[in-house]
């Protein structure tokens, strides 16, 4: 067994202070060339990011809808204190949380043996298995998720079997719309992506640990709890908190297969752009979830080193 | 002997887990070849009906159409402003690059429904119309992650004494972007755009709040859910568009791998 080779440093991460100063420095046509290439894209993203959310950040502060955005109004905190007082909002945002935390925690327990046996197990075709798995990925998400619908539907295929077989007589109203249909669907959307990261991480792991752990007497069992797991940690944690961070703003897959009953916290934010128009309580929902989910990200990268899980 | 029980057992749930996941997609395709119109057991009889129907019904058609326009036009917004930022972020050194760096990933980890009323209050506030463009623009900006990612990291596998190269040589420094780095990139570049492309393509959580009279496909999509009787049409075309994609996606890949 060979251990695998360090990659290679990325040359420009890594570059020493003067070669920096002389690049940056240049000629007029490199410099011209940055403001070419410079320009686009900061036009870009402060009109199209910087400035949306912005805008939204004003809005939070409008007492109502009256007037376009550059009237002037009085600001005021009417938004957020009608949040804040509340119960329901940070009920279904505390919820929110939670239900992300179980698909986030259900997709990795459920990947980690996938990527486990790919690395370890799969011999030859691992690539192969790879891609075996990560091709239902790649097809229309809408319409993953409709055929969840069709298996877990009232007139669907798994009452109708269960029908067909005799065991019931009446469908099970209970498959669908309800939160448990929109874990249960999420967790299936989500377990090849899951398995990615978690792979990166079983990879890197220097073979002769394994040696070194089996040559000191340690059971299979021990060297998985005391040697695998512990080295896979990153890619554990990673994977968490790929699923985790889309799953707290989802709001597509509970207007599916949720129902009212099923509705997240993305749900009343797009309820109240949509049929309720109140655009002012709903820019201050959104900033709540924007703050709470780049906590939990500033989170996220101080736990992980991600540069050198995805190298 | 434990080993290979182990490595059974593994196995066994891989193939178990990649039934779970496919089982569902051939459902699709099993109902999209059945004469019943309700998405229900037995199935009765096999039909290429709803593939036929699919070619008179103009507004599932329509709405494919605008999908494909705006997936075209924001993945190549997206591969451009992409390879720009990664020559940025890798050959250059300025104030505020891991700024605008930072930006440019941002769209990550915003969740698309705070994206997705940002935007709709900037178009509403501007009194700019909600379009197939306005939808393409929201597209390009979740897919730039995406390209700047695959670009940069192919990008910053060259060393940069190639471009030192050939500036000694005499060629000025856009002379040696065009002949030099982009040639190098491109395999890169077609990976990001057609990776853009499926990312948009896909796309109805940022569509749903954007897209105007228009609809895209996955937005049509939903507006029929309700509709039993339209569905098998909607799920052929589905059909369709899941083969489009996984050709695109092999595609992608395959530019990818040439890297070595």
């Amino acid at each position: 067994m060979t251990a695998p080779t360090p990659s290679p440093a990325l040359p420009f991460f890594s570059r020493k202070k003067g070669e920096g100063d002389r690049r940056s420095g240049g000629g007029w046509d490199r410099r011209a060339t940055f403001w070419l290439i410079y320009l686009p894209p900061l036009f870009w993203l402060i009109v199209f990011l910087v400035l949306p959310v912005l805008f939204m950040a004003l809005f939070s502060f409008r007492p109502d809808m009256r007037g376009n955005l550059f009237q002037s109004w009085t600001p005021t905190f009417d938004q957020y204190i009608n949040v804040a007082s509340t119960g329901s909002y940070w009920r279904l945002l505390g919820i929110s949380a939670l239900t992300a935390f179980a698909i986030g925690l259900s997709a990795v327990v459920f990947a980690y043996p996938l990527a486990y046996f790919l690395v370890f197990h799969a011999g030859t075709r691992t690539a192969f298995y790879l891609v075996l798995l990560l091709i239902p990925f790649w097809t229309s998400y809408l319409l993953r998720i409709m055929a969840w619908k069709i298996l877990l539907g009232t007139e669907g295929v798994i009452n109708s079997f269960l029908i067909y077989v005799g065991l019931i007589q009446d469908p099970l109203p209970a498959l669908l719309y309800n939160r448990t249909a929109v874990i249960l669907t999420l967790i299936y959307v989500w377990i090849p992506f899951a398995a990615l990261p978690i792979f990166a991480a079983l990879q890197r792991i220097d073979p002769a640990l394994f040696e070194a752990a089996a040559d000191l007497g340690a059971r299979p069992f021990h060297q998985f709890v005391r040697v695998t797991l512990p080295m896979s940690a990153p890619g554990v944690l990673a994977a968490f908190f790929m699923v985790f961070i889309p799953t707290v703003g989802e709001y597509v897959t509970p207007l599916l297969v949720g129902g009212s009953r099923g509705f997240l916290y993305g749900n009343i934010i797009q309820d109240f752009f949509t049929k309720a128009a109140n655009w002012p309580l709903g820019s201050a929902l959104s900033m709540i979830m924007l703050a709470a989910t780049l906590i939990l990200v500033l989170l996220a990268a101080r736990l992980i080193n991600w540069r050198q899980l995805f190298e | 002997m434990n080993q290979r029980r182990g490595s059974v057992m593994l196995g066994t749930y891989y193939f178990g887990l990649i039934l779970l996941l496919y089982l569902p997609i051939a459902l699709l395709f099993l109902f999209s070849v059945n004469s019943s119109a309700s998405l229900s057991f037995p199935i009765r009889q096999l039909t290429l009906n709803w593939y036929q129907q699919l070619f008179d019904a103009d507004a599932v058609l329509r709405s494919a159409r605008n999908s494909l326009v705006v997936a075209l036009g924001s993945s190549l917004a997206a591969t451009v402003l992409g390879t720009m930022v990664s020559i940025l972020m890798l050959r250059y050194k300025f104030r505020g690059q891991s700024v605008l760096v930072g930006l440019a990933v941002l769209p990550l980890i915003v969740p698309y429904v705070v994206l997705g009323v940002a935007l709709l209050i900037l178009f509403s506030a501007l009194q700019i119309d909600r379009s197939l463009w306005t939808v393409g623009i929201a597209h390009t900006v979740v897919a730039l992650p995406y390209t700047l990612l695959i670009i940069a990291s192919r990008l910053a596998g060259f060393d940069a004494s190639i471009e030192e190269a050939a500036m000694d040589l005499g060629a000025d420094y856009p002379t040696t972007l065009r002949r030099v780095v982009l040639p190098l990139i491109f395999p890169a570049m077609v990976s990001a755009w057609l990776t853009a492309f499926t990312v948009s393509f896909d796309e109805f959580a940022l569509a749903l709040f954007l897209s105007g009279t228009q609809p895209t496909f996955p937005v049509y999509l939903f507006s029929q859910l309700r509709f039993a009787n339209r569905l098998p049409i909607m799920i052929a075309l589905a059909v369709l568009l899941m083969i489009g994609t996984l050709i695109v996606v092999f595609i992608a890949e395959r530019f990818r791998r040439r890297e070595a």
